[in-house]
């Protein structure tokens, strides 16, 4: 089966800058597709080069079998993407954008019922009319969101797109893409908030200096990494010297200890009593993928 | 639908939204120039009417009509393609174009035919009020036709140059003050070259503007500097020239996707 999202030895050089690194990855039809890294990981700059807003400097990039250079215009008509940046039109109020992105894939009229669905999903209707300078910016989100299904593509790519946006519109949104993905749309997401890629995503790939440091499920990641936290909150004395290096977090008297194995509890114990610290509470929780994430990439 | 069917709406679409755009403001981009044109008849005709004579039989405010109505024509046109372009790029909006399966021709086409609307839509505004206040022959209304659409053309392809280099306004600033501007005013707008001392005739015979304006005004009056097809000649070398130079940018996606 041809694969949404196939990419292979992907290099690309800004001056000697080598932002990515012979990066490899393949998006199955239907996934939802986490892309996680920090800041200058080169994630953008991989969504740019799909989304043809930059051409790699070597290596191959496919959209369900399209090459985004050679064929790039099968390859964008199968691609949707929302930008990073709240960018809009202000000429034109949403209606108008949305059927004038549409029209640009070719799509008329007969796309203006879908154009109207995606407005309602999207709790845009009240503002359909109105210009796209005096949106909110959580409403100006929405419509990019809007502008990059209008073409019904069958991979849609989210870059950051809860970047700023309310608690209230996350779900919605969420709720939406949810729905695209069950009806059989590969969604490609990157995101900041690591709890929102371990209960959407089917897979996550972890991106440090442009290469891939980790791909699998988030569920198979967690395991491989099994860390955990424990959580201690002191009454008296201090944390001693020999437990500073697992100190993940520390607010007040409450501390949290990254731990690699379940033995390290008993040894975290030891050294608060030998240092006469008094446990108040405690906890013991299971890590989550930010705590991979911090693993893998956190020095990056 | 077939794919020819979506390319073909897919240039119609941007070309609607690109001629949308200028129409939204038109006190801007139509009001305002025409009445900068008729600004500047008023006072040239008020001094200079009576005391110069061009051509014969043509009083000096009917000489200069056409030629202040070719240019606003092609300072309209540049100005729509290179503004709409630099605008998109400032403000970021120009991805929702490079995301779409538009090729760079389609690209070039759409803004392109919106900048020739504009300049023609600026034209014909100028020409419908000068014509209510003076009396204005046009011998040969092809002659007008084609030097207006070659010309908006050509200035709609400069500006698509010149939006796809700038990348802040006041780099495009420089390109309408020190290329459109002077290359305007030296053409021949408000007089015939063959007033000029013979070495500013022969400076004026390289400016394309002279030949856009001459051939234009022959299609009013029948007589100019030169002959029509000369002027025709030299204005299709200069479109060909610019519009191969604009669609390699485009294609290379120089400044656009880099």
């Amino acid at each position: 089966m041809i694969p949404a999202i196939k990419i292979e030895n992907l290099h690309k050089h800004f001056g000697g800058l080598h932002v990515l690194k012979g990066l490899d990855l393949t998006v199955n039809k239907g996934e939802f597709f986490g892309l996680l890294g920090p800041n200058g990981a080169g994630k953008s700059t991989l969504i740019n080069i799909l989304a043809g807003l930059l051409k790699p400097s070597e290596g191959s990039v496919e959209v369900m079998g399209h090459d985004v250079v050679n064929d790039y215009q099968a390859a964008r008509m199968a691609l949707g993407v929302v930008p990073q940046e709240l960018v809009i039109d202000p000429f034109f109020n949403v209606r108008e954008m949305l059927r004038f992105q549409a029209g640009y894939f070719g799509r008329g009229k007969e796309n203006d019922v879908w154009v109207d669905e995606i407005i309602e999903s999207l709790g845009l209707t009240d503002k359909a009319h109105t210009n796209m300078r005096k949106l909110s910016g959580g409403m100006k989100r929405r419509a990019l969101i809007a502008q990059a299904l209008v073409h019904k593509p069958p991979v849609i790519v989210l870059d950051e797109p809860t970047a700023g946006v309310d608690v209230e519109l996350r779900q919605l949104m969420w709720a939406f893409i949810r729905r695209l993905n069950n009806e059989g749309h590969t969604i490609v997401l990157t995101t900041h908030y690591l709890e929102e890629a371990e209960e959407l995503c089917s897979r996550v790939a972890m991106v440090k200096q442009g290469e891939v440091v980790a791909l699998d499920t988030p569920a198979n990641l967690l395991h491989k990494f099994p860390t955990k936290n424990l959580c201690v909150k002191l009454s008296a004395g201090s944390m001693p010297v020999s437990l500073s290096a697992m100190v993940k977090q520390q607010e007040g008297n409450a501390y949290v200890l990254a731990l690699t194995k379940l033995s390290q509890v008993e040894f975290a114990l030891s050294e608060l009593r030998k240092a006469n610290a008094v446990v108040e509470d405690m906890q013991l929780k299971e890590a989550d993928l930010e705590d991979v994430f911090l693993s893998l990439v956190g020095g990056a | 639908m077939s794919l020819i069917n979506e390319q073909t709406r897919g240039v119609y679409t941007l070309f609607k939204k690109e001629v949308l755009r200028f129409w939204r403001v038109s006190f801007q981009t139509i009001v305002s120039p025409m009445i900068t044109a008729l600004l500047y008849l008023l006072i040239f005709s008020h001094v200079l009417e009576g005391r110069v004579q061009v051509y014969d039989n043509v009083p000096y405010t009917a000489f200069l009509i056409p030629g202040l109505i070719m240019m606003s024509l092609l300072q309209n046109s540049f100005a729509n393609t290179s503004s709409s372009l630099v605008q998109s790029k400032v403000m970021g909006n120009i991805v929702f174009v490079l995301l779409t399966p538009l090729t760079h021709l389609q690209f070039f086409t759409a803004f392109l035919a919106a900048a020739v609307v504009r300049g023609f839509v600026v034209g014909l505004s100028i020409l419908l009020v000068a014509l209510c206040f003076v009396e204005l022959p046009i011998v040969y209304i092809g002659w007008v036709l084609v030097f207006s659409v070659l010309g908006g053309a050509l200035l709609g392809t400069f500006g698509i140059i010149a939006g796809i280099w700038s990348d802040r306004f006041d780099q495009m600033a420089v390109f309408q003050n020190f290329v459109i501007m002077p290359l305007t005013f030296l053409s021949g707008v408000f007089y015939s070259i063959h007033s000029l001392p013979p070495i500013w005739q022969a400076i004026s015979k390289f400016n394309p503007f002279f030949y856009m304006i001459d051939g234009f005004r022959y299609g009013f009056f029948g007589q100019g500097d030169i002959s029509p097809w000369v002027s025709l000649g030299v204005v299709i070398t200069f479109l060909a020239l610019l519009v191969v130079l604009s669609l390699k940018m485009l294609k290379s996606g120089y400044k656009l996707r880099e």
